[in-house]
């Protein structure tokens, strides 16, 4: 349990570190808006369309392929700290899982879901 | 004085309780203060790391750097961080401002949420927690949160393709990183930083230099640097996810951005270069504070050459590079090196095989571990270079065409 104070005390003041300058720069900094400077920035221009665009699914797949290795090797970690009292038959079944991991990737890439936009 | 630490430490929970404290409490209040100064060596810490790296890739751009403000210019971060402080946050028209303004927070506290695990001597670091290993890539990836944030908060359609761009790099460069982490842990047989470090009679980066070396490759995507500063390429899509981020805002992204690149070379220092460890530490344990430093400094010294060197690359490059080399070649390491580490393990053939004890017991089990890393970072480049050249006579082919005039562009 106190272990884990450390890191609570420290989450609390590292998100009030950073805020603290911040709110300092908006009490001491100029507070001038005014429409053109408020505007937003496309390049100089006047925007066009909606700011929200279309979410492109190929990013959605990248994050979907990162989440399956992601899991994967959350499962690993405990094989991995066991790993030095292991016998071989345990290790060759950590190594079956990261097979059939692999196997996953090549079927992603073949699919062309690794393509780039 | 040999062991600073432990003494300050010590010295101060009996004066806490002195003044009629529980022990509890007295520990709380210890933790606390060590938080407190943690946070402010991360931060304070980039006021000189901002100097060393202008300065140094100044020099290697043949010129000087800063050197007006302050001898040798060693005040001129805190002189921009004031400008910087001074200027109006301007916040544009329809952005959402809870998550503007909460954004640069978060990535700065992720970055210095980092440091509660990092061991900077045997008995300084911030909290020694079971899965220390695992805590780090969870707190950097907090920081990938504020990317998106600030993307979409600032109501600015390049920000937000910038925000999406960058998460998915950011995110494709975890898995490399989270696949060789595994095998400094498996070869501890801990997730504890302080386990790591003390197993490391001889260092991992002797053993696993491939492992290191894609970890390495990993880390510096991760923080956006170059070569992977695509994401705030300041040259080429003007901000990316912070376009509409100025004053101190912005200037918590930078730093955040700073902070973090020290970061992962303090973590490279710990998983792969012995963290404290060297000569003499046993006997006087606050030297390993001293050796991490060095180490660390030393490997911000290669990001920052690396940094004035290389060349940005393109995004769809990046990605390319990321899921079909390093992931598979993490993978084809990983199974490699944990199917021969432990043949050899069990076939008895060397006697204390793993043992951690002493700079001549590991060396066996490191010399096994390297010939595993060779052999399969020297297959991976020449694969890379076949597949290098390959493509290139593929580009030279498809440009003869062209010149000639046969062929329409396919377009790339």
């Amino acid at each position: 349990m106190s272990e884990w104070t450390f890191i609570a005390l420290l989450f609390i003041i590292s998100m009030t570190f950073p805020a603290v300058p911040i709110v300092a720069g908006r009490v001491i900094g100029p507070r001038k808006p005014n429409p053109l400077k408020n505007s937003v920035y496309e390049c100089g221009v006047e925007t066009v369309g909606d700011t929200w665009v279309q979410f492109k699914v190929q990013y959605y797949l990248f994050a979907l392929v990162f989440l399956v290795f992601d899991i994967e090797v959350v499962f690993m970690f405990p094989w991995a700290v066991a790993y030095n009292q292991l016998p071989l038959y345990g290790v060759i079944s950590g190594v079956v899982f990261v097979i059939l991991l692999a196997e996953a990737l090549i079927y992603a890439w073949r699919k062309g879901v690794l393509e780039w936009v | 004085m040999a062991d600073i630490f432990t003494t300050i430490y010590h010295w101060l929970f009996n004066l806490i309780t002195g003044l009629g404290a529980s022990e509890g409490l007295a520990t709380g209040i210890i933790q606390f203060l060590g938080a407190f100064a943690i946070a402010n060596f991360a931060l304070l810490i980039l006021v000189f790391n901002i100097w060393f790296e202008r300065k140094v890739i100044a020099r290697m751009q043949d010129r000087i750097g800063p050197n007006r403000v302050g001898p040798w210019g060693i005040f001129q971060t805190v002189a921009d961080l004031a400008k910087l402080l001074s200027k109006e946050i301007i916040i544009p028209d329809g952005a959402d401002l809870i998550p503007f303004m909460f954004a640069p927070v978060l990535a700065v506290g992720s970055v210095i949420l980092i440091w509660a695990v990092v061991p900077f001597a045997k008995s300084a670091i911030g909290t020694d927690v079971s899965i220390g290993a695992l805590y780090f890539v969870a707190a950097g990836s907090l920081g990938i949160m504020a990317i998106l944030l600030a993307g979409w908060s600032s109501n600015n359609k390049y920000a937000l393709l910038g925000a999406f761009r960058a998460v998915a790099m950011l995110v494709s460069y975890e898995v490399p990183i989270i696949l060789t982490l595994l095998i400094p842990v498996l070869l501890t047989g801990s997730m504890r930083m302080n386990s790591i470090v003390d197993a490391q009679r001889i260092w991992y980066f002797f053993g696993v230099p491939l492992a290191a070396i894609i970890f390495w490759i990993g880390s510096v995507a991760e923080v956006g640097r170059t070569p992977f500063d695509l994401l705030e390429a300041e040259s080429e899509i003007v901000a990316g996810y912070h376009i509409e981020y100025s004053g101190f805002a912005f200037a918590m992204f930078y730093a955040a951005e700073w902070a973090h690149g020290f970061a992962i070379c303090a973590l490279m220092a710990t998983l792969f270069f012995g963290g404290w460890r060297g000569p003499g530490v046993d006997q006087f344990p606050t030297l390993g504070a001293f050796y991490f430093i060095t180490k660390t400094f030393l490997i911000y010294f290669f990001q920052t050459w690396t940094r004035a060197t290389l060349p940005r690359v393109r995004i769809d490059q990046v990605m390319n590079f990321c899921w079909k080399f390093l992931v598979p070649l993490s993978l084809l390491l990983l199974i490699l090196t944990v199917v021969v580490d432990k043949v050899v393990a069990l076939s008895g053939a060397i006697p204390a095989y793993l043992s951690t004890q002493s700079f001549a017991a590991m060396l066996p089990r490191t010399i096994v571990l390297l010939t595993v890393n060779l052999v399969v970072g020297g297959a991976a480049l020449l694969w890379i270079a076949r597949a290098g050249r390959v493509e290139r006579e593929r580009r030279a082919v498809q440009m003869a065409a062209i010149e000639s005039g046969a062929a329409q562009q396919a377009g790339k």
